[in-house]
């Protein structure tokens, strides 16, 4: 892909979004942007999922559980309270750097808890060590074994919110502080701070995009092509297949958790269903629809889909869709939705009848 | 411990243990005949229980079963030929996507069907509350019934396998596909077969099973897991050996309530799950010969 694409493409995206925004606020539905927001937070999972199963090969049926990890515990961190630790050596350290601070909670109790910022980061660092220590053994797996041991891990992560106190069990973790950026802004559910909110979201989607084509546009692209093309081949011209594939699903993790991070501020609480292995079955679904190795596809599959869903368009039918959608795409259109080659449907298809007679 | 409650615990072992092997060996079915994993065997444990339990208010019980276990066949017929049988050379990630995909679609038909309560057929004989006791261990007669169902299947599969011509030609599939198709064995008729068959054993095993364990639009998958754990314990395609490793399994998970809270149990399994498919994807059984020909 030459650069003057690639810049068109991004400049197409940014300005969809500036019209989505502007045609909510034309039409007068402008709480459609909430939606909107969460669909971009589930965007940033979709793309580095796009990135491991288009790009690398490898299939994860357990991206929802870092999501969930990343969600986790920073409401967990963001809302536990510390005041019993107060005295602590590395408690007085953390409020020092402002790494905890105190805040007011529902019933007008002063709570001690980290700092949002203080507590994304740890979430990302812990994403981080699970995903190298999840996937080195996982990633030496290929086809079934791969599915299975991803699907195992994402029911383990659901398991273990679902059964610990600590995370709120069935009900889940609320109250969860925003999340402040530069110049009083933050991060949270507000409806004064809703168009901000959208924007926030979908520049964090804008910048990973930029990111992601730059990377799959360079000698790590290649090498992530040539894995998911020949495996063995690729190892023998010199590829480090082991490390790119671990990499690659770091990264993938660290946006899935990323994303659980912001939106779990957005929404002002998580719960268990976050983790369920019908979410990470979307995710594959969305990227199949997408076009597997098409970030471009995914990102947009993923916007459509994800608000249909959350605006609640398929009513009770709603994992019902997913799963015919997966069956659908991946019997008639294994490349996705927006490659669909007509012309090359009706020719193998007269091919074949013509091969039967 | 006493030694009475470390028997009670082995009987519920080996009473999930058997039910995991009767999952484990559908599993086996098919991945021998088309190197696929179904990843919808749960679904059919599921639908075979669900359609008993429907059929029961009309019809006696045996019946019902039958009944149950020939619906379950045809639409694992159905299933075969209408979403894998015209596939040419599918990938391994497409029929792993299509399999989930049909998952989600029965467990969500089942849920429009039967709702999300929860059922159960009654006891084959007696009821939840009667129980043999042997040397003070109590045992619920649906646990021999599970038992004796689940050894009864196994040695008649084991026969069809080994002395049936359509068994014979199943084999032959599986060991090599292109060969037998080389001596007239329609490989396609085969893997349809294997779908029915394996659809049959996973009905036969919700129906004996949910007297005592219940069942419910979406307790098909972590059955699958739980099968699909011991397939890879015994090493897959192996079907004896998912007995043992299905007896294991279920005796480990049973013992394991001590250990952790029962909310747990599931996160035992899959971790045994995790850890065997680190450590010797070939399973126990499986040796290193066979781990070569196999696509991981």
């Amino acid at each position: 892909m030459n650069t003057k694409k690639k810049y068109i493409q991004l400049s197409l995206f940014l300005s969809i979004i500036i019209f989505i925004q502007l045609l909510t606020y034309f039409t007068g539905c402008e709480y459609h942007l909430t939606q909107l927001t969460m669909s971009a937070y589930y965007c940033l999972l979709i793309i580095g999922l796009c990135l491991l199963m288009g790009y690398a090969g490898q299939i994860s049926i357990g991206h929802a559980g870092f999501f969930a990890i990343g969600g986790y515990i920073s409401a967990f961190l963001t809302t536990y309270d510390l005041s019993q630790y107060k005295d602590k050596t590395i408690l007085i350290l953390f409020s020092k750097i402002g790494a905890a601070l105190f805040r007011q909670d529902l019933y007008g109790g002063k709570v001690l808890n980290f700092h949002p910022w203080a507590a994304a980061l740890i979430a990302i660092i812990l994403t981080i060590i699970i995903a190298i220590l999840i996937g080195s053994p996982v990633l030496k797996l290929k086809g079934h074994y791969l599915a299975m041991a991803t699907l195992g891990f994402g029911i383990i992560v659901y398991r273990i919110v679902l059964g610990t106190e600590k995370f709120g069990a069935a009900d889940g973790i609320s109250d969860i502080p925003p999340f402040p950026l530069l110049f009083g802004i933050e991060v949270n559910g507000k409806p004064v701070m809703r168009v901000w909110n959208y924007y926030i979201s979908w520049s964090i989607v804008f910048i990973t995009m930029t990111f992601l084509i730059n990377l799959i546009n360079s000698r790590v692209g290649r090498a992530l092509y040539a894995i998911h093309g020949a495996e063995d081949a690729s190892r023998a011209m010199g590829v480090d297949t082991r490390e790119y594939k671990l990499k690659t699903f770091v990264l993938s993790a660290v946006l899935a958790s990323v994303g659980g991070i912001f939106l779990t501020h957005y929404n002002g609480g998580i719960g268990p269903s976050e983790a369920s292995v019908i979410k990470s079955v979307k995710y594959v679904a969305i990227v199949a629809i997408g076009g597997m190795a098409n970030l471009w596809g995914s990102l947009v599959m993923g916007l459509i889909l994800n608000f249909l869903s959350l605006r609640g368009y398929f009513g009770t039918y709603d994992d019902a869709v997913f799963g015919a959608i997966l069956i659908i795409i991946m019997l008639f259109a294994p490349e996705g939705l927006l490659k669909v080659k007509l012309f090359d449907f009706i020719k193998y298809v007269s091919f074949r009848s013509k091969k039967s007679v | 411990m006493n030694t009475q409650l470390f028997f009670q615990y082995f009987v519920a072992g080996v009473t999930y243990g058997a039910i995991y092997a009767i999952v484990a060996i559908g599993f086996n079915i098919i991945y021998n005949t088309t190197g696929i994993i179904n990843f919808a065997q749960g679904e059919f444990v599921m639908l075979g229980a669900m359609t008993a339990v429907t059929l029961n208010n009309f019809i006696p019980l045996p019946v019902a079963i039958i009944l149950a276990v020939i619906i379950t066949i045809i639409i694992g017929a159905l299933i075969e030929i209408l979403f894998i049988r015209w596939l040419v050379s599918p990938s391994v990630l497409r029929m792993i996507i299509i399999t989930i995909g049909l998952s989600i679609v029965i467990r969500e038909v089942a849920l429009h069907i039967w709702g999300d309560g929860i059922y159960a057929l009654p006891y084959f004989t007696g009821t939840a509350l009667k129980t043999l006791s042997v040397g003070g261990v109590f045992i619920s007669p649906q646990i021999l019934w599970v038992l004796g169902i689940c050894s009864i299947t196994v040695i008649i599969l084991n026969l069809y396998f080994k002395y049936t011509l359509m068994g014979r030609k199943m084999r032959a599939c599986a060991s090599n596909r292109s060969a037998a198709r080389l001596c007239g064995i329609n490989a396609k008729n085969m893997v349809t077969l294997s779908f029915m068959l394996s659809a049959g054993i996973g009905a036969i095993a919700g129906c004996i099973v949910s007297p005592i364990t219940y069942v419910q639009y979406d307790s098909g998958t972590p059955l699958a897991i739980k099968g699909f754990t011991v397939a890879i314990f015994g090493g897959l395609g192996n079907s004896m050996a998912a007995v043992v490793a299905g007896l294991i399994l279920g005796i480990l998970e049973s013992f394991s309530i001590w250990l952790m809270p029962t909310a747990f149990k599931d996160v035992i399994s899959i971790s045994i799950l995790l850890f065997i498919l680190f450590v010797k994807p070939s399973g126990i059984f499986g040796n290193k010969e066979a781990l070569n020909l196999k696509e991981f």
